[in-house]
């Protein structure tokens, strides 16, 4: 494969430039006319990929794919208008974009044959388009790199195809009225709601998996094409207006959904991603590893389940929906100060251990309030069931309303109410985090003795970010209560399949990106939505997350979304870093954004 | 700064008395005395292990001496790090300890913390006094940043900056905490003369703004250059306290540093000997004014493990 590459020092190129670049155009071309075609018989295979003429399911991917990869390719003829795709490198991410078109057109035409048994099944359009994919990913390599490889040492295979996919940071663009900058930030959360949209709506694994193929190479691609760092930089420049283009994108999506199952996940992807940031605050910023933390959601959740008026509730009133919440909120927060207090005396891996413990010692005494091994307070393992609908200002959150058109079921009501608890989180996350106090437990998490020599009082700012994560989370669990309508313990423990629980709550935030806004928020919707699509993997799938966490931690410390900070902290760069003077170094919200969603 | 009202030379800024500090059956520190007053620079020296970091972790809290109290400015001085920076009394590490992942700017905004007040609810509903306060911090900051020269640097992580801009830095970031007090423990560890010269010149500045200064060091010129005052501390005790020009002069600081002779000092009869025998030997006679190391190498002829220790001994009776 790489003996094609014209920059290698050793052999002379297969294929010059110019044809590299004329067959990869063609290429791509070709895949993209071949999803216009049938790929097979039957409409067995889900999605319908017989008709002519009209793309279907995973050919739609391909569709997307190729052009992606035809857009790109172009770009790099230096056509006008389209030079603004490729700031970066224009070579490296139409050999990205060709390979996930390859990826998604392979995965497919495998996907066809296993099940319908055999590649007779597959009509010639596959081909076509696997012909069309195959010929532009091995053209791509006939492209120039993007970064020239250090000559002075010997390079494996390997090392020099990894660096054919690499491409410089682009050069700072220049200034765009502020309308259009602010255009464009829209305009990428509009492309980012759509795509997360998309994934959310797929209907079945296959389309699930060749989404998140064409998503990976895609997005790599565009980071590569310098055109996310563009982004990143627009949308360090307007914060404000990324926060609210996030929350606008954030609150089209219930109406873009028809389906009450979708919503639902939307609804507890947002739960998740909520908790996860308030654990971002304890572990992020003030760097202590609190491996309980999905307890705090518990109390939060069964004290407003207690106070809820469900008929089996041991406690027999019904508070407003505003006290529920103060309740939640209070009780998460005297839970925090007193788990927190004796044990925050700690550091490290002991801290570690023993908020572990505290968690489960949450959970089993749950279980043991049931009137027979303790007073009943919490009916034991049965939990309290039927809690009933919130109704707010007479809007009852358990029917479906018609609001201008679109229909919003009862899931796509709490999504927006846990919205508005999202964004209350969020800029808690903000607002703490720049300033005196969030800098105190950034201090803490850096050195704690020499924090404490500059006058900061370790132990009460401690307490103080695991008091603030506690009550956000019992926040959540307010609403977590009503959206599932039963509340037990088995829903809150240190491991388990359904993702809120510490486990994948401390994973979402590494995922992500520690200390970051949006790193918990991807990380969250990430950790959700792959195991709730991909069913068939269940009994694997605490195997494959932690395959997942190993790859991650060797590959991408960082976590998806990294600061500045996070990725010199785990790369060392042995040299200056110079920071632009309009990026300031607090939070990068990078332009990932699936962030608001 | 914080002296202004204050006259040099007659306030008493620091007084520690009979501070001892034991570890198990170790102890570090033993019933020491030091007074620093404002407008002062003292210095603690010692060889390594003396007691000195030990002795001023004693002075901010970070340890509890087991005897002894410390005062400044007249009150005694409570038993926790943060509250006696926040009675004024700022320190830095030995090894040093910025917050390596923060920018510079940053890490003197972290020293501000204890003259600063806006708690978490100002922060999260933004009241009116945070701009203020925060704007404050950063101006007062900015004008440290600018102290010490890194203000072109405020935006760069601490652990890009290279070693003596640090050293400067962990200064910097002490000082924001507007002390009266400044502890710095071995400043000019590791530095190159010039480096030590410019940390020299910063202090003289800092003792200009009001502020007294208590450095431990190593550098003998750069404390005698240096410092009014100066403490020595041996195993523990304080040996001698005065001049520079009279800690100088004290025969006991100079055998702490080099040792005292032993009983039996290689006289007149022993060096003869030695001389004898490298004679004898022949080929050593350029051995003597060769500089000690390469001796033993050298004298390959002669039994190295007489030679050795003789010339060792004959080197530390050159340098009285």
């Amino acid at each position: 494969m790489t003996m094609t590459n014209n920059n290698t020092p050793t052999g002379t190129p297969l294929i010059t430039v110019p044809a590299a670049r004329h067959l990869t155009t063609a290429g791509a071309a070709t895949a993209l006319i071949g999803t216009f075609l049938a790929w097979t018989w039957t409409a067995e295979f889900p999605g319908d990929l017989t008709v002519t003429g009209y793309p279907g399911g995973l050919q739609v991917l391909t569709l997307v794919g190729a052009a992606l990869t035809l857009l790109l390719a172009l770009s790099g003829y230096g056509i006008k208008g389209l030079r603004w795709l490729t700031p970066g490198g224009a070579n490296s991410p139409v050999r990205l974009a060709a390979i996930g078109v390859l990826g998604t057109t392979g995965f497919t035409i495998g996907a066809i044959s296993v099940e319908l048994g055999g590649i007779v099944n597959l009509e010639p359009g596959a081909w076509v388009s696997l012909a069309g994919a195959i010929i532009a990913v091995a053209a791509s390599l006939g492209l120039p790199t993007d970064q020239p490889l250090d000559d002075t040492i010997k390079h494996n295979p390997l090392d020099r195809f990894l660096n054919t996919l690499r491409a410089p940071a682009p050069e700072r663009a220049k200034d765009l009225p502020n309308w259009a900058e602010i255009l464009i930030i829209a305009a990428a959360f509009g492309v980012a709601l759509h795509v997360f949209t998309y994934g959310i709506d797929t209907e079945y694994a296959e389309l699930f998996i060749g989404y998140i193929i064409s998503v990976a190479f895609g997005f790599t691609a565009l980071n590569r094409a310098g055109l996310i760092s563009r982004i990143t930089r627009l949308t360090t420049k307007h914060r404000n207006v990324t926060l609210a283009a996030a929350l606008v994108a954030a609150f089209c999506f219930p109406f873009t959904q028809q389906n009450e199952q979708y919503a639902l996940i939307g609804a507890n992807i947002l739960i998740f991603a909520t908790v996860a940031l308030g654990l971002n605050v304890v572990v992020g910023l003030a760097g202590l590893l609190d491996l309980g933390y999905v307890a705090f959601l518990g109390v939060g959740a069964y004290a407003a389940a207690l106070v809820s008026g469900s008929p089996l509730s041991p406690v027999g009133v019904q508070f407003p929906f505003w006290a529920a919440v103060l309740t939640g909120a209070a009780a998460s927060l005297v839970f925090g100060v007193v788990i927190g207090a004796p044990t925050l005396r700690l550091r490290g891996d002991y801290l570690a251990i023993v908020t572990l413990g505290f968690g489960e010692i949450f959970r089993l005494t749950v279980n043991a309030l049931n009137g027979v091994s303790g007073p009943d307070l919490t009916n034991g393992s049965q939990g309290i069931p039927s809690i009933p609908d919130l109704n707010l200002f007479g809007f009852d959150f358990g029917i479906s309303h018609d609001i201008a058109g679109f229909t919003l079921g009862r899931s796509a009501n709490y999504y927006l109410l846990m919205l508005v608890f999202t964004a209350v989180v969020v800029l808690v996350f903000r607002r703490s985090g720049e300033s005196r106090i969030g800098r105190a437990w950034v201090a803490i998490r850096e050195d704690e003795t020499a924090a404490t020599a500059m006058g900061i009082n370790a132990f009460r700012l401690k307490l103080l970010a695991f008091a603030l994560g506690a009550t956000l989370a019992g926040l959540a669990g307010t609403v977590q209560a009503h959206v599932s309508y039963t509340v037990t313990p088995e829903q809150y423990q240190f491991a388990g399949s359904v993702p809120p629980n510490s486990a994948f709550l401390l994973a979402a935030v590494i995922l992500g990106g520690m200390g970051t806004l949006s790193g918990p928020l991807v990380g969250a919707a990430l950790l959700y939505l792959i195991p709730a699509k991909l069913q068939f993997m269940q009994d694997y799938q605490l195997f494959l997350f932690g395959i997942a966490l190993i790859l991650l931690m060797r590959f991408r410390p960082e976590g998806l979304v990294a600061d500045r900070r996070k990725q010199l902290e785990f790369h060392e760069t042995g040299q200056l870093d110079v920071p632009a003077e309009d990026a300031p170094l607090t939070q990068t919200t990078a332009g990932t954004t699936k962030a608001g969603a | 700064m914080t002296t202004q009202t204050t006259t040099p030379t007659t306030t008493t800024v620091l007084d520690a008395s009979g501070v001892t500090m034991r570890f198990g059956g170790l102890t570090a520190v033993r019933g020491v005395d030091l007074t620093v007053n404002s407008g002062e620079i003292v210095g603690l020296i010692g060889p390594n292990g003396a007691g000195k970091t030990t002795f001023f972790n004693c002075l901010t809290g970070l340890y509890i001496p087991t005897e002894g109290k410390v005062s400044y400015k007249g009150t005694v001085l409570p038993p926790k790090p943060h509250l006696v920076t926040k009675a004024g009394i700022a320190r830095t590490f030995q090894n040093i300890r910025l917050f390596a992942n923060m920018t510079v700017l940053e890490n003197v905004l972290v020293g501000r913390h204890t003259r600063t007040k806006e708690g978490l609810w100002s922060a999260l509903l933004r009241l009116p006094g945070f701009h203020k306060a925060e704007d404050a911090s950063r101006e007062r900051a900015m004008e440290l940043l600018e102290f010490i020269g890194l203000q072109d640097k405020a935006d760069h992580l601490a652990r890009n900056l290279p070693y003596g801009d640090q050293r400067k830095l962990e200064i910097a970031r002490a000082l924001a905490s507007d002390p009266g007090l400044l502890l710095l423990d071995e400043p000019t560890a590791g530095m190159n003369p010039q480096e030590t010269r410019v940390t020299e010149e910063l202090i003289f500045a800092i003792r200009d703004q009001g502020i007294a200064v208590l450095v431990i060091e190593h550098d003998m010129r750069f404390i005698f250059n240096l410092c009014d005052r100066v403490a020595c501390l041996v195993q523990g005790e304080k040996l001698v306290e005065g001049t520079p020009g009279e800690v100088q002069a004290d025969e006991r600081v100079v055998a702490a540093y080099l040792g005292t002779p032993f009983e039996g000092a290689p006289g007149a009869d022993e060096v003869a000997e030695v001389e004898a025998a490298e004679a004898h030997a022949g080929t050593t006679a350029p051995a003597e004014t060769a500089p000690t190391r390469t001796a033993p190498t050298k004298a390959t002829g002669t039994p190295a493990d007489t030679t050795a220790p003789d010339t060792t001994s004959t080197d530390e009776e050159g340098t009285r």
